[in-house]
């Protein structure tokens, strides 16, 4: 197969320089490194594990939404023929999850999550016990036997009955049900511009709560090794490190006794990227047992139970000049953020998220915001791909086409009025946004749009073209996330390298993939820096044991962050090689090149095999100074506000007049990530994300009834859209190189999910626009477009 | 309540010794340990489970494996004989028709199914047949155009091989 | 999500399913090709102690065409009728779930589950089809006009087994056409024309298939024929959809069927 891959290009001294430029494999859209196993079935999911002697867990889970726990029996369950065993809080005794911000107590009020719930249940579906049983249908059986006594008390299951007047309080130390409340820039004089402003738009709007769905649902398989004294927890995480933290906390071991390792991950899109509950209790239950247990969350407790996103309200205003420049924003906005706080991102996620970057792609001169998450009786909250990106974004390109209709300008021409186009530019939000192309994605998307004819369609009550402008933040280093003030700080990101005898590579990354080809990309980026082929070089994932630490992989920061280190990584080896050839050589080793698996001086060339069997077997050889073996080290962190990725993205709908139903005919999307390593599955990460833009906009939520009962709770009512709804998508690719990642690249997993629901929503809007109803809320419900059309 | 029953599964003999109440895709990743089939709802709508009964593509979580006694079952693990990947999942490959790969072995036999029914089917009659299953990474474009590609080389290799009989 | 467990019997005739029925009793339920069933149990909302599995029966296989009729047996999946070339039957295959749904869900599942807007349900009240029913005292044959009685609830005894459907010869002029947000989901509205009995049948909107023929003058456009059913329903807002939405779908559905039927 090797034949199939490009050869590197020779690698010059100065490849430190990050010379992207002159690489062959980066940029190229080579085969993937993970296709062969997983297309023959042959790849290893947490459900694909099987230990000797393993027994398999359920939970049993509340029924009620809020409720004092009178008891729990469980002596009829461990009757049940198959159960091994069955423990409820008072059996395990493990310590609660909380998750901080150092923020003082009128901006955040720290809640603990308990494993297991122990005199109180939040929300449907929160864990009481686990059942523990010979098969996976002999733990249902036994879940079912639980006789649980509750004592309901009235539920909050909605934000505003949050935040009423003498609601009932999910967490008596959180008043107001408020857990998180920032007002924050608040520019001087923001109030006397709006009073003189020639036009003030508003927009209300409420976003439905949505379920991130990887669909492999989660999982772990734990047992316990007598031999290496270790508790080995294999599960589908994003945070392999920050799991072992809390799992070590929670049952009492120390994180040396704890190996997390994640096996293939069939997705998480951030539902999986904080510590979840059943994760640690199936741990604690099988070191208990002194047996291999394994949880396999199934579909319904995955709908249900687990980390959902994105319900959310804006109250905003925004005032205009009678030219359409933006004057000043000012914003509200409300997070349900469910019944606990995750780790480690707090229930601040959301709302931070939308208050510190709400301005998105516009010189927006004033700037006010209050930011809430709010606690209700549902289920809890993850980040979820776009984090309130797709929101606040949603609302911002809302803003633009209301202001154009009252200003009756072209809503495109106010975007170009108000777009960031010289840059550095620092927003009165205090972020510095590095240079991109959000002028240049515009037009061309626009004129994208136009070469293909669908302005010449462009019809009332039928179709309707819409646009998103938006740029997304990737990237997050320490710095950046220190401004929200966690208490746990992600940020860099580590690498290990080595070169063994036969002159292959092995490097770690604190990154990990599940669904975004870390394997071939990073691989790619190795394989330029020492110039062998990518196919030479392994990357190391996933493991506590053997990675000294990472954040694993969220906020597009993989290729980014653990990218460049990987890179600064293969240089410092390169290095080492180098040297040492110039050594044996003699020469200079600022002239030695890297190419083609050895290293050339004048004087002649070495083969890295060589070179490591002198670094190996034969280190007397070695220059003085040089210590035997290569291996190298390097850690990458994002100086400053992190990296802008940006992207215009534009689409057709056709609408139904008799049904209300809603068909995506085109979608365009022109995006902007800087390098792009492997351009194929850049397109990959947009058209993946684009399609669960349009599920929120159009077809997921999450609702649940006065009772706090969830009615989506299986795949007929909550509606993954199918390859019938998705449309194909056109991308048009931009390439604003960043300057302080070590490959030029920028982040790209999340912008596909950020414009979606902006587009389509303005997209249905402009064909309604002579019905004079604008619908702001997401899904769109198509009883809303059919009465729109129907009063025309 | 154990049950005798005899799987043919991928050419294959199996006799189980089973409850009843255990679907077809447990019994093939967790008893035969057949672990490409992967499992994503349990009620039919995902398509994680497709396998081929028959033939033709069925939901493993629908079926009960007592069931399926005597039927010809074929799942992913079929497909790449010696090792090496064949035309449909070189096109996945090619097309980037994967990401996780979760949903990929359900793809992949729900289209080796539906193309030996249909071999002449249209990009967009394979749309609706993709349409089928669940896949939260793609947005589907990759796999329909696979799909789509690798129909098209099976329909030149046979009119290939047709041509060269006929000459 | 694991069913409760159960004891499994295999028929190899009718007559041995309905044997088993009868000895085993109410905890006993038939399983065909089980796309309605198994789904159920598990979610653990169907626990039956017994299933009878009858998809080894061959001889409830297969379509005949005879003069004027066509009997299709119970096992006959959407798929072997969605490719019979069957006219109106054979076209509304294309609305049932999804291809691997299609190729083994039966046409005597989809009767005996009456689900009110399955397309079965619709075809069978549309041509007033012959059920044909075997049970302890022999073989009987229900009218589908008299077939469902309420949600999910049939004229079906709980020893009794449908061994066959009766349709007249498909009238070249018939269609069926639905609404639902999602593709393959069940329909929000599902609305079948036969345009020279000059029959509608809409699910969606009450409790069992609705006929509403006759409520207007033959000669009128199909859009006032529309307007006329739609107008006829008793319907009331539900979480999600109100009466006046469903209304106005039944509307669009009806005239669209009607077209469709018209064009061929
Ligand atoms: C994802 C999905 C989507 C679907 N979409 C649709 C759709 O759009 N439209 C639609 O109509 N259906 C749909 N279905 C259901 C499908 O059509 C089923 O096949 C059908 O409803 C039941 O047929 P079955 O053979 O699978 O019956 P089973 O599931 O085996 O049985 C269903 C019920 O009928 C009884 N039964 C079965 N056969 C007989 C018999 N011969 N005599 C007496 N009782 C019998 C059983 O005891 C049981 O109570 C969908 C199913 C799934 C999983
Ligand atoms: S697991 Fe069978 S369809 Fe989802
Ligand atoms: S590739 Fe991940 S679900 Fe399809």
């Amino acid at each position: 197969m090797a034949e199939r891959f490009p050869s590197s290009e020779p690698v010059s001294g100065d490849s430190r320089q990050g010379d992207y430029r002159h690489s062959r494999v980066v940029g190229a859209s080579v085969p993937r490194r993970e296709d062969p196993r997983l297309l023959a079935g042959r790849g290893r999911f947490v459900d694909d594990i099987a230990l000797p002697g393993m027994l398999h867990a359920q939970f049993v889970r509340s029924s009620e939404a809020f409720a004092e726990i009178v008891s729990v029996d469980l002596s009829e369950v461990r009757a049940v023929p198959g159960v091994v065993a069955a423990y409820a809080a008072a059996d395990l005794d493990l310590r609660d999850i909380t998750a901080l911000l150092d923020r003082p107590a009128h901006e955040f009020v720290p809640t603990a999550m308990p494993v297991l719930a122990r005199d109180t249940v939040r929300y449907v579906g929160e864990p009481i016990a686990i059942v523990v049983a010979t098969d996976p249908y002999a733990a249902e059986d036994g879940v079912e036997a639980a006789v649980v006594e509750y004592a309901p008390r009235e539920p909050v299951v909605s934000d505003l009955g949050a935040l009423a007047e003498g609601a009932p309080l999910v967490h008596p130390e959180a008043p107001r049900n408020t857990l998180v409340d920032v007002s924050l820039f608040a520019t001087e004089g923001i109030d006397a511009l709006f009073e003189a402003a020639h036009t003030v738009v508003e927009v209300h709007t409420k976003t439905g709560r949505q379920n991130a769905l990887p669909l492999e649902t989660r999982g772990v398989v734990a047992d316990w090794d007598d031999r290496d004294e270790q508790l080995r927890v294999q599960t589908c995480t994003q945070v392999p490190h920050q799991v072992r933290t809390v799992l070590a906390a929670c049952v009492g071991l120390a994180e040396k006794q704890v190996r997390v390792t994640v096996p293939d991950m069939g997705g998480g899109f951030g539902q999986k990227c904080v510590v979840g509950r059943e994760e640690i209790v199936a741990a604690a239950a099988a070191l208990r047992l002194r047996r291999p247990v394994k949880w396999i969350e199934d579909r319904r407790d995955a709908l249900t139970a687990a980390f959902l996103a994105r319900e959310q309200r804006y109250a905003v205003r925004a005032a205009f000049s009678e030219t359409g420049e933006i004057l000043a924003l000012d914003a509200d906005v409300v997070c349900d953020m469910g019944a606990y706080s995750c780790y480690p991102f707090t229930a601040g996620i959301e709302p931070l998220m939308a208050s510190a970057e709400m301005p998105s792609v516009y010189t927006v001169p004033a700037y006010r915001v209050r930011g809430r998450a709010v606690t209700t009786n549902k289920a809890p909250t993850a980040p979820y791909r776009g984090v309130s990106r797709p929101q606040y974004v949603m609302v911002m390109e809302r803003v633009m086409e209301k202001a154009a209709r009252a200003l009756g300008l072209d809503p495109l021409e106010v975007r170009r009025r108000n777009l960031i186009t010289v840059f550095p530019y620092t927003g009165v939000n205090a972020i510095t946004y590095d240079p991109g192309s959000y002028r240049e994605s515009l037009d061309l998307c626009e004129q994208t749009l136009r070469d293909e004819g669908w302005f010449d369609r462009r019809s009332d009550g039928v179709i309707g073209i819409g646009f998103a402008c938006f740029s997304e933040r990737t990237g997050y280093g320490s710095g950046a996330f220190a401004q929200r003030r966690m208490q746990v700080v992600p940020g860099f990101d580590l690498s290990e390298i080595r070169m063994d005898l036969d002159g292959t590579v092995s490097v770690t990354t604190g990154t990990l993939s599940h669904g975004q080809s870390h394997e071939t990309t990073m691989a790619q980026i190795v394989a330029d820096r020492l110039g062998i082929p990518y196919d030479r070089v392994k990357i190391v994932q996933g493991d506590t044991d053997r990675i000294t630490y990472g954040w694993g992989s969220f906020a597009s920061r993989s290729i980014t962050i653990g990218g460049s280190a990987v890179a600064a990584a293969s240089v410092k080896l390169g290095d080492q090689l180098r040297e040492i050839a110039a050594h044996l050589l003699g020469g200079d080793p600022a002239a030695a090149v890297l190419e083609d698996g050895g290293v050339r001086l004048e004087d002649g060339r070495l083969s890295f095999p060589e070179i490591a069997d002198v670094a190996y077997l034969r280190s007397h050889l070695l220059p003085k100074g040089v210590g035997p073996g290569l291996a190298a080290t390097a850690s990458f962190d994002v100086a400053g506000d992190g990296t802008f990725s940006n992207a215009t993205h534009g689409v057709v709908v056709e609408l139904d007049p008799g049904t209300g139903g809603v068909e995506i005919l085109r979608y365009v999307c022109v995006e902007d990530c800087g390098v792009a390593i492997h351009p194929q599955v850049v397109e990959g990460q947009a058209r993946g994300g684009i399609a669960q833009g349009i599920a929120g906009a159009l077809f997921e939520v999450v609702r649940y009834d006065d009772a706090g009962q969830p009615l989506a709770p299986s795949f007929m009512e909550y509606k993954v859209p199918t390859a019938a709804e998705i449309p194909d998508v056109r991308i048009e690719h931009l390439e604003t190189p960043c300057a302080f990642t070590e490959n030029g690249a920028k982040g790209a997993g999340e912008g596909g999910t950020i414009g979606a629901p902006a587009a389509v929503l303005n997209a249905i809007n402009d064909a309604l626009r002579h019905t004079g109803v604008e619908l702001d809320d997401t899904p769109i419900p198509r009883e809303a477009i059919f009465r729109a059309l129907e009063a025309s | 309540m154990i049950q005798l029953v005899e799987l043919s599964v991928n050419g294959e003999r199996h006799d189980l010794a089973i409850e009843p109440r255990r679907t077809l895709v447990d019994v093939l990743r967790h008893d035969l340990r057949l672990t490409g089939t992967h499992v994503g709802c349990e009620h039919g709508i995902c398509g994680a489970c497709t396998v081929l009964v028959d033939g033709q593509p069925a939901r493993a979580c629908l079926l009960f494996a007592a069931q399926v006694e005597g039927a010809d079952i074929r799942t992913v693990e079929s497909l790449s004989e010696g090792g090496a990947l064949n035309d449909l999942q070189q096109c996945f490959s090619e097309h980037h028709g994967l990401q996780c790969g979760f949903c990929t072995p359900g793809m992949l036999m729900l289209a080796e199914g539906y193309l030996a029914d249909e071999p002449d089917a249209t990009k967009e009659e394979i749309r609706e047949v993709v349409a089928s299953n669940l896949c939260r990474c793609t947005g589907y474009q990759t796999i329909v155009e696979a799909i789509d590609d690798c129909a098209s080389r099976r329909r030149a290799a046979l009119q290939d091989r047709l041509d060269r009989s006929a000459s | 999500m694991k069913p409760a467990a159960f004891e499994y019997h295999r028929a190899r005739t009718p007559a041995g399913a309905v044997g088993l029925l009868t000895e085993l009793g109410d905890d006993a339920k038939i399983i065909a090709g089980g796309q309605s069933l198994v789904a159920m149990m598990n979610f653990r909302l169907a626990r039956p102690e017994h299933l009878v599995d009858i998809t080894h029966v061959d001889s409830l296989r297969g379509i005949a065409v005879s003069e004027g009729e066509i009997r299709i047996g119970a096992l006959t999946t959407h798929r072997e009728v969605e490719k019979a070339g069957l006219g109106v039957l054979s076209a509304a295959m294309r609305w049932v779930g999804h291809l691997p749904i299609r190729t083994r869900g039966t046409v005597g599942g989809s009767i005996a589950h009456a689900d009110a807007t399955a397309e079965w349900c619709l075809l069978a009240v549309l041509f007033d089809a012959r059920i044909v029913v075997e049970g302890p005292s022999g073989v009987r044959e229900i009218r589908a006009s008299e077939f469902f009685l309420g949600p999910f609830t049939t004229a079906l005894g709980p020893d009794e087994l449908i061994t066959a459907l009766v349709f007249p010869s498909p009238p070249p002029r018939a269609a069926l056409t639905e609404y639902a947000d999602r593709r393959g989901d069940f329909a929000l509205v599902a609305a079948a024309v036969d345009l020279d009995a000059d029959r509608v049948v809409l699910g969606g909107v009450g409790a069992v298939p609705t006929l509403v023929s006759g409520k207007w003058c033959s000669g009128t456009t199909y859009r006032a024929r529309a307007a006329a059913a739609a107008g006829s329903l008793e319907l009331r807002d539900e979480p999600g959809i109100s009466a006046h939405y469903r209304r106005g779908l039944v509307r669009t559905l009806v005239e669209r069927a009607y077209e469709e039927a018209a064009n061929g």
